[in-house]
């Protein structure tokens, strides 16, 4: 039996269309929009005005707190203006827009392809350069990655665990890193666990990817302390929390943080970041993103700069399909849909999902027939439901006593629903409405 | 271009529905209305074609002239109650008395709260027992199978084995000595369904093929029905190891009457049981305690259908207060 | 006979009982409660409509007898009346406050602002709002899901199936504020009813530039400022490229009005009479 997480948990038909695509590097686009506000906390702050000259990996808008993340140019070029551009928030927000001139790079970045294997940083000086080069969870999260490594005082890290899960159906970023930068994995890796001081990390990798497994477990049999876990096809496999139950078989208690079990969960393609920016003093400012759909002519995978329309993305991924009902920004079940195809990448845009019209729309909505499902397959042993139609009804303080709060918004509940009904929805206004009221009363 | 989609994630979906859920549950059904038909024949037919007719028409007419909404008969789910009723009903039964019932079971027990999703007890079964009160008499009177193939109305009748062991126990006679009673089938023909009773529930195999076929579709989960049979199982048991000669042994009770058509199809109906995996197994156990309790001490020889309704009743105590087990709850302690 | 006669007998003295227990419990547990809230209560709507921002008429009714100064204290859907009703029991005096009525500030119909995408989640506009700046080019816009409509208590709102947009039924709407608190997007919002129910509004909240704005709407407000320039009493401000009339200050000049180039600004129940007059007319101010 391989291992999995305890409870419920869903199995969409995969569609790995743009599994085993070498990844392409994109070309610089000509025009670049950065937004300011890329990953969780607090937006960054411009440094350079209209009309300055950036290279590639210069800081152009800094962090503003202890949560909040550095943001470096992608290209070389000018600031053509700082302006409110439409971003996968669906509203305008501001970003800084870079005209591109050449491609050149900071003189401090290391461009060579050798591998460097030796870590020389001490532990805080890991922390520090990973806040710096502006790393964030690259699973799509985008949690600032430093804040992870720090751990607060009076806990202690047991186990690193490393996401090569990729339990979202369609995407294959992850996949192929694992296959084409599986050595800087393993040194990113063992970089995360000196700054942790850790001696044990655990990559878990779902079933679907037997390649990926055996590569990485070539690999890490040269390096010390590194073990693979492959895991069942099941989704979300690569839930933080439920990651953490499958590999060690702890849970999370509500509301709590994976460091309260001694565990710290890092995306595959953030190591890469990590081993980048130590070993290469190379900040965060491209990564890979899969380009994909039932009717795209050639799903891919493209290590894009950060700031590079859709639209360029798709177009080499052979133009937008003639049927195409709905672009998603990441996977089809935590993804979010785009109003338009000129948003810019992110460091969180993980794929391009491109759906045909027929399956764009959702099916019909039934009354609930209490078929129980939905309770069946969450995977944190919620009542969807329930919670469904509290929040519905606005019934704030019966939804926080059903721990709406636990909710990881997988979509596994409106994924299920054979009514289909929209569950997850509404199970998100409430979690808005119930995280105001109690942020409200702490204060 | 067309105009893009936005809608909040997931962005894909099962492909499930309320219909193949229902249509699911029929196909399920099928083996034992094979059975059915093969057992009580035309009366069978009867039965079955007017209580599933005249669910759909009474729906039908409902929504489109007391509540004017959008038909949903196509969903199965009228049909499903209809056939469910027609199982729980004597093969003999007049068409009016079926049309009472099924208008019983739309009318009061489904449309009366709200329609599909909404009624708190399962609508067949509210039919059924709304017969059973009124018409004691037409309601207990039980085909003999085989015979009864070429009749209808005229069929000659015949005890179900639960009344000749409530009879029988009652007049002092020992349990051994009414296994061998001329009328009372054997272990055997109990479970390939040659006996008395209401059309759909007597053959225990093909009821367990559609036990099977749902549980493989995974339209329902194996809780309610292991329960409901495990708790008599165990509690009939318990009695008969007391007093072999006072109580029928597990078996007699399990094959004969309800409990199958109950544990199976009755108490797994979505809307009128409970959602949560322990919520499920209290529900299936006390619908399996009330039945016996009914069949060994009250006075009805049968129990299966009440028990099924009054835990229907504790279906939102249940709901409110019995939880799934949630991720993180009890800390498991390091083992790693 | 004789069992008739212990059954009387038994159950009077138990009811005998229970009479005098409860009598002693009523008194002990006794709450003195102000007689004017039962009072102020009688003479409220009894809407329990939440407008005034307390929880029901009666919560409204105790913070008025309470309260020594009611002059912050106001039932919109009551009005002046019984306002002055209620400030006499208790003996106080009140202030009339101007009658307002909820104003929709959007003119983001179907034609003036096409649609770009196609939303399909739950009918709300909360979840819309968080999901998306909405269907059309416009991301401050009404997202014609109708929330306010559900949140109305009056029958006041209804959603026009033509424009896609709520409207409100002057006659019905007691300016209780519970459509503006519904509105994720901020659209709603009280005003002065003015007099004989006239009043000029801009009936626009989009903040883009000018340019952006037009594009998504042609009834969109650009911030060209020009109301601004025109109005002789100061009432009209540009802010964030959107301009908005002070309803205190604006004396119904309607020069705005003709002024506007996208014709944004709104008046409504002004003269010829038509019931609502959707197109700025050329005529001079009375």
């Amino acid at each position: 039996m391989l291992k999995t997480f305890s409870l419920g948990g869903v199995h969409p038909a995969e569609n790995k269309f743009s599994a085993g695509q070498k990844i392409e590097i994109l070309p610089v686009p000509e025009q670049v929009s950065v937004p300011i506000a890329q990953h969780i906390g607090a937006p960054s702050e411009p440094v350079v005005n209209k009309g300055d000259e950036v290279k590639v990996g210069q800081l152009i808008a800094k962090s503003t707190g202890f949560v909040s993340a550095n943001i470096h140019s992608p290209v070389s070029g000018k600031v053509f203006k700082i302006d409110e551009v439409l971003d996968a928030s669906g509203y305008k927000r501001k970003a800084i827009i870079i005209k591109t001139e050449g491609d050149e790079w900071d003189e401090s970045i290391d461009r060579s392809e050798d591998l460097v294997t030796e870590i020389t940083a001490t532990p805080e000086e890991i922390v520090k350069k990973v806040g710096e080069a502006g790393i964030v969870g690259l699973g799509g999260a985008t949690f600032p990655a430093h804040v992870k490594l720090s751990v607060p005082p009076g806990k202690k890290c047991e186990v690193l665990i490393l996401n090569g899960v990729e339990c979202e159906p369609y995407l294959t970023a992850d996949h192929q890193l694992m296959m084409e930068k599986g050595d800087e994995m393993m040194v990113g890796t063992q970089i995360l666990m000196k700054a942790l001081k850790v001696d044990k990390a655990i990559i878990g990798i779902e079933n679907n990817k037997p390649d990926a497994i055996k590569h990485m477990k070539d690999l890490a049999s040269k390096y010390e302390g590194i073990s693979i876990q492959p895991l069942k096809v099941q989704y979300p496999q690569g839930g933080e929390k439920q990651l953490i139950d499958a590999c060690i078989q702890r849970q999370i208690p509500s509301g709590k943080l994976p460091i309260e079990v001694g565990a710290v969960v890092q995306n595959v393609g953030t190591t890469v970041a990590v081993y980048e920016a130590i070993q290469k003093n190379k900040p965060l400012f491209e990564r890979v993103v899969t380009v994909t759909g039932k009717s795209v002519s050639k799903p891919s995978n493209f290590m894009t700069r950060v700031g590079t329309p859709l639209n360029q993305l798709i177009e080499a991924a052979g133009g937008l399909p003639e049927d195409t009902g709905k672009v998603i920004g990441g996977g089809p079940m935590m993804g979010k849909a785009l109003s338009s195809t000129e948003v810019p990448i992110t460091k969180g845009s993980s794929g391009v999902l491109i759906m045909p019209d027929k399956i764009a729309k959702r099916p019909k909505m039934e009354a609930c027939i209490r078929c129980s499902k939905c309770v069946t397959v969450c995977p944190m042993g919620l009542s969807p439901y329930l919670l469904s139609t509290v929040s519905d009804k606005a019934i704030w303080d019966r939804a926080e006593e059903e721990k709406i709060m636990d909710c990881i918004e997988c979509g596994s509940c409106s994924y299920t629903c054979p009514a289909g009904r929209p569950l997850l929805d509404y199970i998100r206004l409430g979690k808005g409405n119930v995280g105001r009221i109690m942020r409200s009363r702490t204060k | 271009m067309n105009r893009l989609t936005v809608s909040p994630s997931p962005h894909v979906h099962s492909g499930d529905s309320v219909k193949k859920n229902m249509y699911g549950v029929i196909i399920a059904l099928v083996p034992a209305l094979a059975a059915s038909l093969y057992y009580f024949g035309l009366g069978a037919a009867i039965v079955t074609i007017t209580a599933v007719l005249s669910c759909v028409f009474f729906e039908w007419a409902i929504q489109k002239f007391l509540l004017k909404t959008e038909a949903t008969i196509m969903d199965g789910s009228a049909a499903l109650t209809g056939l469910l009723l027609a199982f729980n009903m004597p093969s003999n039964l007049p068409i009016w008395i079926i049309i009472i019932g099924s208008l019983v079971a739309i009318g009061i027990g489904k449309m009366s709260f709200g329609g599909l999703g909404n009624n708190p007890f399962n609508p067949a079964l509210v039919g059924r027992i709304f017969l059973l009160i009124s018409f004691p008499v037409q309601m207990t009177l039980w085909p003999k199978p085989i015979a009864s193939q070429a009749h209808y109305l005229d069929a000659e009748t015949g005890a179900t084995p639960l009344s000749i062991m409530k009879e029988g126990l009652a007049n002092g006679e020992s349990v051994s000595s009414l296994m061998n009673h001329v009328d009372m089938p054997s272990i055997r023909e109990l479970f390939f369904g040659l006996s008395g009773g209401s059309a759909g529930e007597v053959a225990a195999a093909a009821l367990l093929i559609g036990l099977i076929f749902m549980l493989i579709r995974k339209i329902i989960t194996w809780h309610i029905p292991v329960a409901v049979i495990g708790s008599i199982a165990v509690f009939t048991g318990i009695l008969n190891l007391v007093s072999p000669e006072q109580f029928a042994g597990p078996l007699f009770h399990l094959l004969t009457g309800g409990v199958m058509l109950g544990a199976i199809f009755m108490a797994t109906d979505y809307v009128s049981s409970p959602m949560a995996n322990k919520g499920m197994i209290i529900y299936g156990i006390g619908i399996g305690v009330i039945t016996v309790v009914i069949r060994v001490f009250g006075a009805y020889p049968e129990g299966v259908s009440f028990a099924i309704l009054i835990m229907n009743g504790f279906v939102p105590l249940i709901d409110k207060y019995v939880k799934p087990k949630r991720f993180g709850e009890v800390a498991k302690p390091a083992k790693a | 006979m004789n069992v008739v006669l212990i059954t009387i007998i038994s159950l009077g003295v138990l009811g005998a009982l229970a009479a005098i227990i409860l009598y002693f419990v009523a008194q002990k547990f006794k709450v003195f409660e102000d007689p004017r809230i039962d009072q102020v209560e009688e003479a409220l709507p009894a809407a329990n409509c939440g407008g005034c921002g307390f929880p029901g008429c009666r919560a409204f009714a105790e913070a008025m007898v309470k309260a020594d100064d009611i002059s912050d204290l106001n039932c919109p859907v009551g009005g002046a009346d019984t306002m002055s009703a209620t400030a006499a029991i208790l003996g106080k005096e009140v202030a009339a406050a101007d009658p307002m009525v909820a104003v929709v500030r959007c003119n983001g119909t179907c034609e003036n602002r096409p649609r770009i995408t196609e939303y399909d989640g739950a009918t709300s506009c909360t979840i819309a709002s968080s999901l998306y700046g909405g269907d059309t080019g416009c991301s401050n816009g009404c997202l014609g899901l109708g929330e306010c409509v559900d949140a109305c208590d009056f029958n006041a709102m209804y959603m026009d199936e033509k424009t896609g947009l709520p409207v409100i039924i002057e006659d019905n709407c007691v300016s209780c504020g519970a459509c503006v608190t519904a509105c994720p997007k901020d659209i709603i919002e009280l005003r002065k009813k003015g007099p004989k129910s006239r009043r000029i509004f801009v009936s626009c909240i989009n903040t883009d530039k000018g340019g952006a704005a037009k594009k998504a709407c042609s009834a969109a407000c650009i911030g060209c400022k020009k109301c601004q320039k025109i109005c002789p009493f100061d009432a009209i401000e540009v802010e964030n490229n959107l301009a908005y009339i002070d309803y205190n200050k604006c004396k119904l000049c309607r020069k705005c009005v003709a002024e506007c180039p996208t014709n944004a600004i709104h008046m409504v129940n002004f003269p010829p009479p038509k019931p609502k007059v959707e197109k700025p007319v050329e005529e001079k101010a009375e």
